[in-house]
């Protein structure tokens, strides 16, 4: 990602955004309330276009090559974004077929199990409840076996064994050499299984490691310090 | 081509799906267009004499008015839910989303004529059921969906999105609900095909011009 930069109206929520990450890595974004980190999330999920600067998932520019970068791509955001009136089984059929999926029935058993939906496949979405909303996003996210796998809060509405799942999911990713990059409320829990912390503050982005327990505790000291600093302001 | 063909079909199965579990759109069309034609004839002496002035203007403004609902109702289903962004994380280009919705909406829109149109024929007794009728149904609805569901989807991100389609909609589908109009009342006057037809003509280009236009301009509305 190199000097990405996006305004909403007279706000600029993202001054000069640069990082990279690489395979095998996860990383987490911090930041304040309305730093820019679901922003910048959508920005990766190329739903929203930056005001200037260039962004590149494994090498695929997103503005020039859209669809193969998004192929590359899969994202949980704010919203689970599923169809209500349809079950489960036919939210994820719809989007193996629009990522041009094949052996549909076996991938949406196998990223069902993952993610704990097995028993509820068929059951129609708006009978659910936000926590199973999140997994099957979460399953719908997987089935293409993205490269890149970007998580808002993804955490959010699940409960204790999920987040243990959920954690699993992301160990496996990291094993098999793909890169996650995620925002959480729960920032001790992220930075003990990230290898990166990329905090936005003012528009800009910090990257710092997390591998060492050190680090770790060097990143939440700064970010507290940072936040509360924001809050204050406020 | 074929892999096209294959997302829009995938995307208008789950419209078709949606709209055979909800029943909203057809539902909406139908009923608010018949309503229309009922107001109007209890409101004026429908006779042999005015019929042939009035219907097809009753009709067209009918179908007008309550084709505002059933596209309204499309993209509220989308955005109920914030779906049409997870079509847009999909690896398609954002002209077959458009392409797909807007296909939908031709569907949704010609189902209720189906069942329109044979009531106004009876209510205002003009022989509306010919050939040429279903050229001026198919041009005026291809045109309608496509510049419906462009503006449908710049509405969808708007607060009064109810108040404001209509709004943005309407003035600029006039010349196509004009050909509609004028050619249909050449229709039940016994008006020749050459009549009929060089308002069609204005349909036609109207349908390409918003087809092209709105697929171009549809990818810059949905995204931020």
């Amino acid at each position: 990602m190199e000097d990405v930069i996006k305004s909403f109206a007279e706000t600029m929520v993202l001054r000069s955004i640069n990082f990279s990450l690489q395979p095998g890595e996860v990383a987490v974004l911090l930041g304040a309330n309305g730093a820019g980190k679901s922003t910048l999330l959508r920005i990766l999920s190329m739903l929203t276009q930056p005001d200037s600067g260039s962004i590149a998932v494994y090498g695929k520019n997103t503005a020039k090559n859209g669809p193969e970068a998004r192929a590359l791509t899969g994202s949980v955001l704010h919203s689970p974004m599923l169809y209500a009136d349809m079950t489960i089984r036919e939210n994820l059929i719809l989007f193996a077929e629009l990522y041009r999926l094949r052996n549909i029935d076996d991938l949406i058993e196998k990223n069902a199990v993952k993610v704990g939906i097995e028993s509820r496949l068929d059951q129609r979405v708006r009978t659910l409840s936000h926590g199973f909303q999140k997994r099957t996003a979460l399953a719908r996210a997987l089935m293409h076996d993205p490269q890149l796998l970007l998580l808002d809060e993804p955490e959010s509405g699940l409960d204790s064994p999920s987040v243990l799942q959920l954690d699993n999911v992301i160990e496996e990713y990291r094993n098999s050499g793909r890169t996650i990059l995620m925002t959480t409320h729960i920032i001790e829990h992220a930075l003990e299984i990230s290898d990166k912390a990329i905090a936005i503050t003012d528009g800009y982005a910090h990257v710092e490691s997390t591998t060492t327990r050190s680090d770790k505790s060097n990143v939440l000291s700064a970010f507290s310090r940072s936040f509360k600093k924001t809050s204050g302001d406020l | 081509m074929k892999e096209s063909l294959a997302v829009i079909w995938a995307i208008g199965r789950k419209d078709l799906l949606l709209e055979t579990r909800n029943k909203d759109i057809i539902i909406a069309v139908s009923a608010f267009a018949l309503l229309v034609l009922m107001v109007f004839t209890f409101a004026i002496d429908i006779n042999q004499g005015n019929a042939k002035l009035i219907g097809p203007g009753i009709l067209w403004a009918g179908i007008a008015f309550a084709g505002v609902t059933g596209l309204n109702r499309a993209f509220a289903l989308e955005a109920e839910g914030n779906t049409l962004e997870a079509l847009m994380l999909a690896p398609i280009s954002r002209d077959l989303i458009y392409i797909a919705k807007m296909l939908g909406n031709f569907l949704f829109i010609t189902a209720a004529q189906v069942i329109v149109f044979p009531i106004f024929a009876v209510l205002f007794n003009l022989a509306v059921l010919r050939w040429e009728m279903l050229v001026i149904s198919l041009l005026t609805t291809i045109g309608f969906s496509a510049i419906g569901t462009l503006f449908a989807a710049m509405s969808m991100r708007v607060r009064a999105r109810e108040v404001m389609l209509p709004l943005l909609f309407l003035p600029v589908v006039t010349p196509l609900m004009m050909a509609a109009v004028e050619s249909t009342s050449h229709v039940v006057n016994g008006g020749s095909w050459p009549d009929i037809s060089r308002w069609l003509q204005l349909a036609v280009a109207f349908d390409i011009a918003f087809i092209v236009v709105s697929a171009f301009i549809f990818q810059q509305v949905v995204e931020d």
